[in-house]
Order: C-alpha cells, then sequence, then structure tokens
C-alpha cells in the first residue's frame, strides 16, 4: 500500500503492484477495521493486461491508501472481495461488466448499470435477472424507469407481502452516457470542465471541482488561498440549497403543504445567490481548473452574507415546527431504518452514513482545498431512520451556514489577494496517478486520473457517492409498508445519472 | 396553527405577481449579443473553443440549441461577445435558436408554425408529462421549480402529472440514453393525440456534450415533431414558462 494525500498526484509507478493474494490479504486486513471504506476499485485495460487500482481511506486515521495488482487479459476468474466485505459488490460488478472478468464467489454478479462499451453486448437493459421468489403468497411491484414525478429513471422492483416489503432489488443504467469515454475523447480541459459539470447536474459544484482539484495536482499548481475559501463557499451553498429542498421534499410526501412550500422559497433564495454570484442557479461555469471566472466581489459577499442569514432564522423556525409535530413524527421515526451495521457493510457515505453512525465525511476525515484551514466537525446521528437522515439536513444546514458566515469573515483579509483565470491549457505531469475526493452534499465524490508518457490523460474515473449508497437504500425499505418507500427514498436522495454515469 | 402563521408571516410573499416582466440578475447568461466586428481568426478561434460547437464561422452564430451557457466565448472576446439577461430564448424553429453577429432581436416563436390545435385545446389548461432520458437532473429540478410557490406555473392551468394518459404532451430532458430510447417511446405512444412535444434544455435539443457519444441514441427525435425548444444549461423555470405562454397563445400582447 502506498499513502497518499487527497487531491494530489504520485509517479504511477509509485503504486504498488502485487499479486493477488498479496492484495486480497491486504484489502482484507485494512478492512476489518471499521473505520476503513473502499473509495474506488476499478481495472484499466491495457493491450495485454488488466491493471487494477484500490483506494482506501480511513476515517479515522485520515489516511489514504492506494494499492494495486495486475492480471493477464485472458479468461480471468478472481475471488471476490465481496464475499467477505459486500462493500465491494458495486465494484467488481463494474469490472465484471466492462471487462468481463469473473469473481468467482461473488454473491451478486448482476449487472450496474449497462454502459455502451460494456463486455458482453447481449445482456441488455430490457432483461435484467431480477431476483424474485416463487410463492404463491408473495407479489411483485414493478416501478418506473419513468416515475410518477419529474425526475431521473432508474426501476424499482419489490417483493412484497401484502403490505410489507421483504425485498427491494433497484435496477438502473437508464442514465448512462458514457460520461468516462467522454472524458478521454474530449480533449480540450475546457470540455472537460463542461462534461463533469453534468455528471450530476444536481452536484455541480461538487463534482467540478473534483475535477478541478485533480487537473491541478496532475499539473503541479496550487490555488491561491481566496479562491480555496471562495469555492467551498460554493460548494457550501450547494449543500444547503439541496438539503432545505429535500426538507421541502420529505414534507410533501407526508403532506405537510406548508413545510413543502416554505423550503421550496428558502431553497430558491440559495440557489438565486449563487446564480447572482455566477450567473448560473446550479453554479455551472463557477468551478474552472486554476483559477474562477467568478471572484466573489465584496458586493455579492455582502449579499450572500445577509441571505444566508435570512434563511437561518426561517429554516431554524420552520423545523423547530416540522419536528415537533406529532403527525410529521409519526411518519418519519421508526421508519426505513438503516443501521449502522447495514451502513458499514454495504459502505454507505454522505449524510445517510452519518445518520447510521458513522463519522465518514470528507471534510473531516481528509480535508481539501480550504478545509484544511478549518476545525471541521461531522454531525453524526444514532438512529439510522427516515427521521435521522432529516433531521441530518436539519444541522448540516445550520453548520454550512455558519461555516459560510465564518468563511466569509476569514475572506476579508485576502481580498487583496488575486483570484487566478481559468487556465485551460496546463500541462500535466507524465506517467502519473492522481486522486482527489470532495464531500457533496450527497456525501464523497472521488474522481481520479491516470497520466501517459506525454501528459494525456489515458484514464479517468469517477465515483459518484450514490454508488455505495443504493444499496442502503433497498435494505432501508426492507419490512416496511410499501407506501413508506417514498418517504425512505426522498430520505436518501440518490443521483441517478451520478451512478449511471 | 399560530406557529404556521408565524411561518407564514416571516417568509412574506414569495409569490412573484407578474411573470412575464421579471428580470433576471445581470449575471444570468441568457441572448447572446455578438459584434458585427468579429474578425475571421477570432471567428476561428472561438470555433475551436466552444466546447458543443455552437459556433459557426460564415456568418458568424451562436446556435442556442448547442450552446451550454458556459460563457467562455465572452471571456475570450469581452468586447465582442456579450450574454445578456433575456431569458425568453423558447421558440419552435430551430432557425430562431441561431443568434448572428449583430442580432439584437428578442427570440419569439414562429406563429406559423404553431399546430392550430394547440391553442384550441391547450390555451385554457396544459398537463404535461416529463420523461428525463439521461437529464442530469438540474433540467428537472427547474421543471420542478416551475410549479413551486416562487413561479407558481400552475396559475396558468398547467402542471406536470404522473401518467401519459392523463396528459397533453412530454416534456424531455437529457441526451436521450440509448437505455432510455424504448421507454420514451413507450411513454410517447401512451400520450393520447394531439400532443405536443416539448424539448428542455440544451442536452434535450442537441445533445450538448454528449452529442457524439456512443451511449445517446437519437432516433425518436427523428420521428416526431418538436413543438417547443426550451434552450439552457439548465433551462430557467422563467424560460419554460414564458415558452410555453407563447406556444399556447397566452402571452399577455404587448
Ligand atoms: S457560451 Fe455557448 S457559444 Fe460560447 S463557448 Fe460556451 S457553449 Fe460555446
Amino acid at each position: 500500500m502506498v499513502e497518499v494525500e487527497n487531491g494530489s498526484s504520485l509517479d504511477i509507478g509509485e503504486i504498488p503492484i502485487v499479486s493477488y493474494n498479496q492484495f486480497y490479504a491486504e484489502v482484507d486486513r485494512l478492512m476489518e477495521n471499521t473505520s476503513v471504506h473502499c473509495v474506488s476499485y476499478y481495472a484499466v485495460p491495457s493491450d495485454d493486461n488488466f491493471t487494477f487500482y484500490c483506494c482506501l481511506a480511513d476515517d479515522e486515521e485520515h489516511k489514504l491508501y492506494v494499492l494495486g495488482h495486475e492480471q493477464k487479459k485472458e479468461n480471468v476468474t478472481l475471488p471476490s472481495l465481496t464475499s467477505k466485505h459486500y462493500a465491494f459488490h458495486c465494484f467488481e460488478r463494474e469490472i465484471h461488466e466492462n471487462f468481463g472478468i469473473n469473481f468467482s464467489d461473488h454473491p451478486w454478479l448482476k449487472p450496474i448499470r449497462y454502459p455502451a462499451n460494456r463486455y458482453n453486448q447481449h445482456n441488455v437493459i430490457e432483461n435484467y435477472p431480477f431476483y424474485s421468489i416463487d410463492s404463491d403468497e408473495l407479489h411483485e411491484v414493478g416501478v418506473g424507469p419513468i416515475h410518477a414525478g419529474v425526475i431521473e429513471p432508474g426501476h424499482f422492483r419489490f417483493i412484497c407481502n401484502g403490505e410489507k416489503v421483504l425485498h427491494l432489488e433497484i435496477m438502473l443504467g437508464y442514465q448512462h452516457r458514457g460520461v468516462e469515454e467522454l472524458m478521454l475523447t474530449k480533449h480540450t480541459t475546457l470540455r472537460r470542465s463542461i462534461l463533469v459539470e453534468s455528471i450530476a447536474g444536481d452536484t455541480a459544484i461538487g463534482h467540478s471541482l473534483a475535477f478541478a482539484m485533480n487537473m491541478e495536482s496532475l499539473a503541479g499548481i496550487d490555488v491561491p488561498d481566496r479562491l480555496q475559501l471562495e469555492r467551498i463557499i460554493a460548494l457550501e451553498l450547494e449543500r444547503i440549497a439541496i438539503h432545505i429542498g429535500d426538507t421541502g421534499a420529505l414534507c410533501m410526501d407526508i403532506a405537510y403543504q406548508l413545510g413543502q412550500v416554505a423550503c421550496e422559497a428558502l431553497r430558491t433564495i440559495v440557489i438565486n445567490t449563487t446564480q447572482l454570484w455566477c450567473g448560473n442557479r446550479f453554479g455551472k461555469g463557477f468551478i474552472r481548473p486554476a483559477g474562477s471566472g467568478y471572484p466573489l466581489t465584496s458586493e455579492v459577499a455582502r449579499q450572500v452574507l445577509e441571505n444566508m442569514e435570512t434563511v437561518e432564522q426561517r429554516y431554524k423556525q420552520l423545523t423547530n415546527r416540522i419536528y415537533t409535530l406529532p403527525s410529521v413524527l409519526a411518519r418519519f421515526e421508526e421508519i426505513g431504518i438503516l443501521t449502522p451495521k447495514q451502513a458499514h457493510l454495504t459502505g454507505i457515505v454522505g449524510p445517510a452514513a452519518k445518520a447510521s453512525s458513522h463519522k465518514r465525511d470528507i471534510r473531516f476525515s481528509h480535508p481539501f482545498q480550504y478545509y484544511r484551514h478549518l476545525e471541521f466537525l461531522p454531525v453524526v446521528m444514532e438512529t439510522g431512520d427516515v427521521l435521522s437522515r432529516a433531521m441530518m439536513r436539519r444541522y448540516e444546514v445550520e453548520q454550512s451556514i455558519e461555516l459560510v458566515k465564518l468563511l466569509l469573515k476569514k475572506r476579508q483579509s485576502m481580498i487583496s489577494e488575486e483570484v487566478p483565470k481559468p487556465n485551460y491549457s496546463l500541462q500535466l505531469k507524465p506517467n502519473t496517478f492522481s486522486i482527489s475526493l470532495v464531500e457533496g452534499w450527497r456525501g464523497e465524490i472521488c474522481h481520479s486520473a491516470i497520466t501517459d508518457e506525454n501528459g494525456n490523460i489515458v484514464h479517468y474515473k469517477v465515483k459518484d457517492p450514490s454508488l455505495h449508497s443504493w444499496m442502503g437504500l433497498a435494505l432501508a425499505v426492507r419490512n416496511q409498508e410499501i407506501s413508506d418507500f417514498p418517504i425512505c427514498n426522498k430520505s436518501f436522495n440518490l443521483s441517478y445519472c451520478g451512478h449511471d454515469l | 396553527m399560530l406557529k404556521e402563521l408565524k411561518i407564514l408571516f416571516r417568509h412574506g410573499k414569495q409569490y412573484i405577481t407578474d411573470l412575464e416582466g421579471v428580470e433576471l440578475t445581470p449575471l444570468f447568461r441568457g441572448r447572446p449579443e455578438i459584434a458585427t466586428t468579429i474578425t475571421a481568426s477570432e471567428a476561428k478561434e472561438l470555433e475551436a473553443l466552444c466546447p458543443t460547437n455552437a459556433i459557426s464561422v460564415v456568418p458568424f452564430s451562436i446556435n442556442l440549441g448547442k450552446c451550454v451557457f458556459c460563457k467562455e466565448c465572452h471571456f475570450y472576446t469581452p468586447e465582442k461577445i456579450r450574454f445578456t439577461n433575456d431569458h425568453k430564448i423558447a421558440t419552435n424553429d430551430l432557425n430562431r435558436l441561431i443568434v448572428k453577429a449583430g442580432d439584437r432581436d428578442a427570440i419569439e416563436l414562429d406563429a406559423s408554425l404553431v399546430r392550430k390545435e394547440i391553442t384550441s385545446y391547450f390555451g385554457k389548461a396544459l398537463k404535461l408529462r416529463q420523461v428525463s432520458a439521461a437529464g442530469d437532473n438540474s433540467a428537472e429540478m427547474e421543471l420542478n421549480a416551475a410549479g413551486n410557490v416562487n413561479f407558481d406555473v400552475g396559475r396558468y392551468g398547467m402542471e406536470f402529472v404522473a401518467s401519459p394518459r392523463h396528459a397533453d404532451g412530454l416534456v424531455i430532458t437529457g441526451p436521450i440514453s440509448e437505455n432510455m430510447a424504448e421507454p420514451l417511446e413507450i411513454c410517447y405512444n401512451a400520450t393520447p393525440s394531439p400532443k405536443i412535444l416539448i424539448l428542455a434544455g440544451t442536452d434535450a435539443i442537441s445533445g450538448g456534450i454528449f452529442a457524439d457519444s456512443k451511449a445517446v441514441n437519437r432516433g425518436f427525435l427523428s420521428k416526431y415533431h418538436v413543438d417547443l425548444y426550451v434552450p439552457g444549461n439548465p433551462p430557467h423555470p422563467l424560460t419554460f414558462i414564458n415558452g410555453i405562454l407563447s406556444l399556447t397563445g397566452r402571452l399577455k400582447k404587448k
């Protein structure tokens, strides 16, 4: 294992490539520790070989490890890590689907997103192998891909006993657009910057920050503190806006209309603040490698502060009401529980992990950009039910508003610092591996890149937090009434396109 | 109850009374204006720079159906290209999405292309089914926002419905992935005629940054008539609302 820093790069030759047995033993040993989880694990094909890279993060020790192994290209079958550590299921499924590599004792080696360049073109989304139970007592309910709302497509297949959900299988892939391949075929840095903003458009800031960090570390440059600080203000605004929107969406699903409309209005204030700053309500165009076209002006900074104060007061008053209403609590409490153990086994990240007692937050465990200068402690809740995921948002909004206010204050001593313009012609280091993690509002985003001997990007891997977390939703609805599915789903609010890429 | 009233009181009036009169923040990236002084060499460089091939050289123009509003062409030639905050950029004619050097006019619908049944059937109420076909969820969120407490498109008798059977038309977002091509077609066929078809967002109109992806299948669009194009990345709720109002003949006469 080699230790790396978040947002850094290293010579590709420094990553130990060991035998699979050794790799397995090493990963197994680290994963025994409950504070360790897999951040990314993927295969990179070359002419004759597959080289695998695995990155593990230790939340408590603040460490990030990378290790690899290599296999000849013909008929690879490997003992699966998933059989011991379930959290690997999505990574091994992805590797299997992309390259036809077999994992001999994988319990759930199913397609994950039906990418255009999948190994087995006979596998088509229409005949996904759903799990089923042969019984006269049970029935199945299929929902999607197109849902009864203005949301992204995905298919949910429930096996129910009466109203009770025994099993939910989530089948995705409808949103696949070939992002990772396009990252290679789009040759200019500007094109790639646009592309990463659409990995998940609701997380444009989060994903484009992960990309910018990679480009900067590959080019060997540091951006000024002021820009690092302004970037994380934007990231926190993104989090605040979505968390407030989610609070409203949860209220909508239990027909508490005041909560819904008040949150809608508050979210509008936040995204309009982002729009005032950079001209786009989702912050598209703001984060760029090496600089920004939208340095925060003092005038806008004042407005950000004013809006934060307004939102803070109103959101506090509102959530005080929401979470004392018996009719709300009755719907949220002890519904959709994801136990701490399940959260660990499935490798969940983000608010869902924190709501199930895991202190897993990149801002704390592997701070990046200006978080490095802050003492940040994540909000952690215990019960893992819908209520704790809802409350998680409440406390995170409050925390993020405090953060933004603090950052705005710190910014005042930096205004003389120049914010550079974006640089789209960065010279990247040759034969280099880079990795960056960003705590977006959904949790841990990971991007990693590899360059060739000329400094061209030859591999780009994206991991959206949803990749881990969909399984958490599937487990949380077990033994629940099927009618509680919508609030369970909203309480996770995972990404379809981020998962499907 | 008293507490609810207090909350309402503190939030004040959030409803925008005059949707047609709203002016967005100066930095909003809406309809571009291009100076006629763009030189041939600048034009070539801008063409190469544009991430989605929205720029054509002769005559110099920006195609809003392809533009992702990144504003990089402005940063490159700040004196010659600027993005105004005019958000009313929806139209039913692809040619009208092409803004040429010197163009200053508002983008409007071509009334002669609007099918008769649209105004007669949908002039008072319009129910739409939205299909996200690999949209990145920003356009979807903006369409949802069109119905929220601020914009309240419901005031015009417009809303998004759950079933295509109840819908008067479809609003597509996203570049249309191969994996969504069939569900989209099924949904379209399940919508009763006469139905309208709207493409919301640059991804939907041209594929945007995904236009050349192998995972995208835009065959659907070559088969059916599109009634409205709503550009944007994502389209602003007001761009969408304005487009719908023009299409159904509901805009106040100036
Ligand atoms: S703003 Fe539009 S036309 Fe200008 S560079 Fe970006 S995509 Fe191209």
